[in-house]
């Protein structure tokens, strides 16, 4: 199977184009992801190619109305078509909570199995640079914790090709969220019309055995970049990469805490009742008895997104934070 | 001077002190002049969405407190913590200042309603874009201005464009103020480039407010020249050079100018000297601006409540 370099936004195209390219069903719609090319111009190219006549509906402009358009998707979805619905930043998709958790997550369950919601919805979530407090939230957290969606955070350009058409071909609600500092990261792809990650498996993305770092989306890169650091005082630290919060791949996790008896959540969130709360929780629970120490665990702090680039630094985790962190767990 | 005050944050942006999104009120300048000059300062409530230079400069707020907190800086108006898109100056009452398209639209019709309850003749000004016009949470805010008579004036400022999206391309009916009509609201299409027409209809329709405790919609027809926000920087995708070139010649600045001149009502030096001492003035704005210092990390903290601190610590 072809291999390239392609970064976390090329690839996360690619795929979109391959899975519109394969499956006349889907169709992608969002605000300014058309004419304007997306804010993060994940969509790029997209109108020019597939808006050819009058009547193309392949990439849709959408007026600013989340809870309008997140709804005309849902119905579109549950007569078998497949939306792409792009946010503009996952901050935006508050104001379509009520369509995406009362409605969507809901229609499989309620109509007894009559009817699926195959859509995904898709975006940045997470802090940017200084795009202050009504744009940098991290929600994934939030949709995790409701039953009838799946929620996905993929660190590498690999995962947000495979995954992203993964998630077009499932027929549940999916919300897939992408750290804006991830998309001009690069890596080697490998393409192809089947290349799919299913969603519920973990990865260990580089193999220790004094203490396990776990994470999802960027935070893994921070990870990675502390294992290096631990690496040059003797340290081996291993990094698991969650990437799928629901379903989560406990299994995977509870391995590298079995081996390396130690293990630290970091994620960007909220450190109060972020992801993160539940995947330490869960190893505590579950791992009592193989840990040398309590989970440790590193979180964005608990308060609004602040704009200056100095506070905004101080929110979110880094790799001295998670230093800090091993420090304590002795 | 709003113009030159922003043209010297559009400087900054390029220096990177100023970061994030911003977006300047350059070409929609006569709206905002207009319709503020029809209101009694410090009484009556304005509140607009993220283009929100301008508002607080007319209605007498710190200028240097402006730029600082679009600087990000511990002497701008929130400390830092808001920056271009979050300027408050409430003592002067201008309630900002929002970055969710349409989301301050029910919170100008609390502002109304607060009045109403306590029977003072405030009126409220709540702007919001041709964009933000489509949503949901507008027409919800129509529905209860009109239901409870609150004495807002909706101001839809119809610059053509919702980001690089064309007025066409997001709205079924492109005759903005008859949005008000379904609500009984009264509702007109006004000029907002020429700043002498906008300040007499301003003071025919807040009088109007004020006197008859009845909501009011109206649609400015106005341009921005600039790119959406400061990192737009390719506006062709959206609109041509020829069109923004006819549109630029509606310049009211240039028109007010014009018109001083050819009444003789300013000479051309005495014109001059103004601008000259405008220039002194923003570059001594952004002098002070820029010398405020970065809030301290522990301000990280400060603010989230009230009576309390948040958990600390990452
Ligand atoms: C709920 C929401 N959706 C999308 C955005 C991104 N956005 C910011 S401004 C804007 C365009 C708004 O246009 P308009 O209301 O006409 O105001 P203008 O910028 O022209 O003043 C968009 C799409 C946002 N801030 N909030
Ligand atoms: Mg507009």
């Amino acid at each position: 199977m072809p291999t390239q370099e392609l970064s976390y936004r090329d690839a996360l195209r690619m795929a979109l184009v391959e899975e519109i390219d394969r499956d006349q069903n889907v169709f992608v719609m969002g605000e300014d992801i058309g004419r304007y090319q997306g804010t993060f111009r994940v969509t790029e190219g997209l109108f020019q190619k597939y808006n050819v006549e009058q009547n193309d509906w392949r990439i849709i402009d959408t007026p600013i109305v989340e809870p309008g358009f997140t709804g005309i998707a849902i119905g579109a979805a549950m007569t078998g078509l497949r939306p792409v619905v792009e946010m503009m930043t996952m901050s935006f998709s508050i104001l379509a909570l009520d369509q995406i958790i009362n409605h969507a997550a809901k229609i499989h369950y309620m109509t007894g199995g009559q009817s699926t919601v195959p859509m995904v919805i898709r975006g940045p979530g997470g802090a940017a640079k200084q795009l202050s407090a009504q744009h940098s939230h991290s929600l994934e957290g939030w949709y995790a914790h409701c039953p009838g969606l799946k929620v996905v955070a993929p660190a590498t350009p690999q995962d947000a090709y495979s995954m992203f058409k993964q998630a077009v071909r499932d027929d549940n609600p999916v919300i897939f969220t992408e750290n804006p500092g991830l998309y001009t990261i690069k890596g080697e792809v490998t393409t192809g019309p089947d290349v799919l990650q299913p969603f519920g498996k973990a990865q260990v993305l580089r193999e220790g055995k004094d203490l396990s770092l776990v994470a999802y989306s960027r935070m893994v890169h921070v990870c990675l970049e502390v294992a290096d650091r631990l690496a040059e005082v003797g340290i081996s630290a291993e990094v698991v990469d969650v990437r799928s919060l629901l379903p989560l791949d406990t299994e995977t996790i509870y391995q590298s805490v079995r081996k390396t008896n130690r293990a630290i959540v970091v994620y960007e969130d909220w450190k109060s009742g972020g992801f993160g709360a539940e995947i330490a929780s869960r190893i505590s629970e579950d791992c009592f008895d193989d840990l040398d120490a309590p989970v440790g665990r590193v979180g964005g702090l608990n308060v609004p997104m602040p704009y200056s680039r100095v506070l905004e630094l101080e929110c979110i985790p880094n790799a001295d934070d998670v230093m800090a962190a091993v420090r304590k767990l002795g | 001077m709003i113009r030159r005050f922003e043209d010297k944050c559009n400087i900054a942006y390029r220096q990177g002190l100023v970061g994030g999104y911003m977006h300047v009120y350059i070409g929609m300048e006569a709206t905002a002049v207009g319709w503020n000059a029809a209101l009694k300062p410090g009484w009556d409530y304005v509140i607009t969405a993220y283009r929100d230079h301008a508002q607080p400069l007319i209605m007498g707020s710190d200028p240097v407190k402006v730029m600082a907190e679009i600087m990000g800086r511990s002497g701008g108006y929130s400390f830092g913590k808001g920056g271009s898109m979050h300027i408050y100056d409430i003592e002067n009452c201008f309630f900002g200042g929002w970055g969710i398209v349409g989301g301050h639209t029910p919170l100008g019709a609390g502002l109304a309603f607060a009045a109403k309850y306590r029977k003072e003749d405030r009126v409220t000004i709540c702007y919001l874009g041709d964009g933000a016009s489509n949503a949901g949470v507008f027409f919800e805010s129509l529905n209860m201005a009109a239901l409870w008579d609150l004495p807002v004036i909706f101001i839809i400022e119809n610059n053509e464009f919702a980001m690089g999206t064309r007025l066409e391309y997001h709205a079924a009916d492109t005759q903005l103020y008859k949005r008000g009509e379904p609500f009984g609201i009264k509702s007109e299409r006004l000029d907002g480039m020429d700043v002498l027409q906008v300040k007499a209809d301003a003071e025919r329709i807040v009088n109007w407010v004020r006197e008859n405790q009845k909501p009011y919609l109206v649609e400015v027809m106005n341009y921005r020249f600039a790119g959406h926000g400061a990192a737009d920087n390719d506006r062709q995708l959206y609109r041509t050079k020829e069109e923004e070139d006819e549109n630029t010649k509606r310049d009211p600045i240039a028109r007010l100018e014009k018109y001083l001149t050819e009444n003789n009502l300013m000479t051309a030096e005495k014109m001059e000297a103004i601008n000259v001492e405008i220039e002194e003035r923003v570059e001594a704005i952004y002098e002070e601006a820029v010398n405020s210092p970065h809030p301290e990390p522990h301000e990280v903290y400060a603010h989230v409540y009230s009576d309390m601190e948040p958990e600390k610590g990452h």
